[in-house]
């Protein structure tokens, strides 16, 4: 299975700050040992908010709002996608991690894959239902 | 010390498995190393498991889970090797024996340097796809040992009892062990004959999984997660030899189609049939780069690398209609020089009539039909059939859809085909 595993943002990085020369080294020996256990799908740092937009739709209008956004905690400064065999599996990795002597909170989330989707789940196969379920109503 | 949360005895045993899927195969190699038998090295690291199953509940996870397996193995292992020492009537000990005891008791409890434990696992993958073995011990001993899966998991994945699966990992112990089966890695033209023994492996494990219907047991997209797995880890311990970056290309790329593959009541969707937008982009992404490492490294491109081509010519066109059938075909030339095989000549036929037309295409299908080796392979009839009606040969395109269907064991290909016969037939009346 995949997962995501975001990497929440903190002052520091919304201020466009880069860690320092110890932390990238650790997180490239980190992601180095992900790729090696042919774990690491995919890894990724963000911009502060400051250098984004978010576009709300209402009532058929789009706004515009350029960041930076205020709710520091709850913005995504960085993902990674991991091949797994569980949830648990990722845990462990994070524990190897140089996250583990930090203060910090990441969050583990599955990805649809291939095997979730039965029969009713991606929006071409209900249509594709509904069609044949027409067909055989006219038959 | 401890993940600070109390857990449950599930919440433990979770862990566990977790930590096994992580460490089994480093656990296992650096004991092989001392042991120089995998099935020796195997069972002590069981021993460890067993006693994590144990131990952990009551004391908690240790922080480095990996060492305290390791140092677990050892202790166990120089326990037995005593023991044995004891009980032997000879009252001598075998210079080997005390030799492994000092070995074990010694050097570093911390993990070993990486470059030790990359060997260490290329040596075990090596052994648990070693020629000696059949094939079929191979992949078990492969999952076993290299992605810590337990019998229940294989024999799930591969559709088999447990205790057949169960009885070829013992087999397969006791030919290495019986032997003597060295523990390293091979040299010079060993080598070759060796990696391509480990490539072939990794591709059937993949195979099985992708070959599987969807709906199917969650074990079979599952294997090719494993094999995709493996093949990156090798790619990271031997990154100078091509082919095995083109099995991670081949396998990365073939992955990304999984979700595009299947129709809504489990049938196959044909590659030119498949909606693009159900591919996944990072696998995509993920193999061309392995097929560029591969390329990148100079040598004459090996079977893995040009079928990693092909699959890429596919990757990269946005729509069935932007393939680059000239360039599949050119590779198709160079794989069937390689392999010449009659299914590979009849994939190339067909890539020759996509890039140079029908006419072209069916020369070489004629050719294949007159030697006679796919006499009873269905899409040889139906790929000629296909081409002789686009070429307005009607008659003749319905009489090879007929024998097709016929062929086939698949009833939804064989109304497919039968549909296509009528068609013919109708076109011919006009």
């Amino acid at each position: 299975m995949r997962v995501m595993v975001i990497v929440k943002a903190n002052a520091q990085t919304e201020a466009g700050t880069l860690p320092s020369e110890e932390i990238l080294t650790a997180m490239g020996r980190f992601n180095e040992e992900l790729a090696r256990a042919g774990v690491l799908l995919a890894a990724e740092g963000l911009h502060p908010s400051a250098k984004g937009a978010r576009v709300r739709f209402a009532g058929g209008h789009s706004t515009v709002i350029d960041g930076p956004f205020i709710e520091t905690r709850e913005l995504v400064g960085g993902f990674w996608l991991w091949q797994v065999r569980s949830i648990e599996e990722a845990v462990e990795w994070l524990r190897r991690s140089p996250f583990r002597n930090s203060n910090e909170e990441l969050e583990i989330r599955r990805v649809f894959d291939a095997e979730d989707f039965g029969p009713a789940l991606t929006p071409e196969l209900l249509a594709q239902q509904q069609r044949r379920a027409e067909r055989i109503d006219r038959n | 010390m401890m993940s600070s949360v109390a857990m449950t005895a599930t919440d433990v045993q979770r862990t566990v498995e977790a930590v096994w899927r992580i460490e089994a195969a480093k656990l296992i190699a650096g004991l092989a190393r001392f042991t120089r038998d995998v099935g020796a090295a195997e069972e002590l690291a069981q021993d460890a498991l067993l006693t994590a199953l144990e131990q952990w509940p009551k004391s908690g996870v240790p922080d480095n889970p990996g060492a305290w397996l390791m140092a677990t193995a050892r202790n166990r292992g120089i326990d037995q090797l005593r023991r044995r020492r004891m009980l032997s009537r000879k009252h001598e000990t075998l210079a080997s024996e005390l030799e492994m005891e000092q070995q074990m008791s010694g050097g570093r409890i911390e993990a070993s340097a990486d470059d030790e434990i990359g060997d260490d696992l290329l040596r075990l993958i090596f052994t648990a796809c070693h020629p000696l073995l059949p094939t079929e011990a191979r992949t078990a001993l492969t999952l076993r040992v290299l992605a810590g899966l337990t019998t229940a998991e294989i024999a799930r994945a591969f559709l088999v009892p447990e205790p057949t699966i169960a009885q070829r990992i013992v087999r397969a112990k006791r030919t290495l062990r019986d032997a003597q089966v060295p523990f390293e890695i091979p040299r010079g033209e060993e080598l070759r004959r060796r990696l391509s023994s480990v490539l072939e492996v990794i591709y059937l494990l993949f195979n099985e999984g992708y070959a599987a219907t969807a709906g199917g047991d969650w074990m079979r997209p599952a294997l090719c997660e494993e094999a995709l797995r493996i093949g990156r880890i090798l790619a990271g311990l031997a990154p100078e030899e091509p082919e095995v970056h083109g099995l991670v290309a081949l396998m990365e790329i073939q992955a990304s189609r999984l979700r595009a593959r299947s129709g809504p009541d489990g049938e196959p969707v044909l590659l030119l049939e498949q909606n693009r937008a159900l591919w996944d982009r990072v696998l995509m992404h993920r193999g061309l780069l392995a097929l560029a490492r591969g390329e990148s490294l100079g040598e004459t491109r090996g079977p893995y690398l040009l079928q990693a081509g092909i699959a890429a010519c596919h990757a990269r066109a946005a729509s069935a209609a932007d393939t680059d059938w000239i360039l599949i075909t050119a590779l198709y030339d160079e794989l069937a020089r390689l392999i010449p095989s009659p299914v590979i000549e009849l994939n190339r036929a067909v890539a020759v009539s996509m890039a140079y037309g029908a006419a072209a295409g069916l020369e070489l299908a004629d050719r294949l039909a007159a030697d006679g080796a796919l006499e009873s392979y269905h899409l040889l009839p139906s790929v000629r059939g296909d081409l002789l009606a686009k070429l307005g040969r009607h008659t003749e395109a319905r009489t090879e859809f007929e024998r097709a269907a016929q062929l086939t064991q698949n009833l939804r290909e064989s109304r497919l085909l039968r549909d296509r016969a009528a068609a013919c037939a109708r076109a011919a009346a006009t």
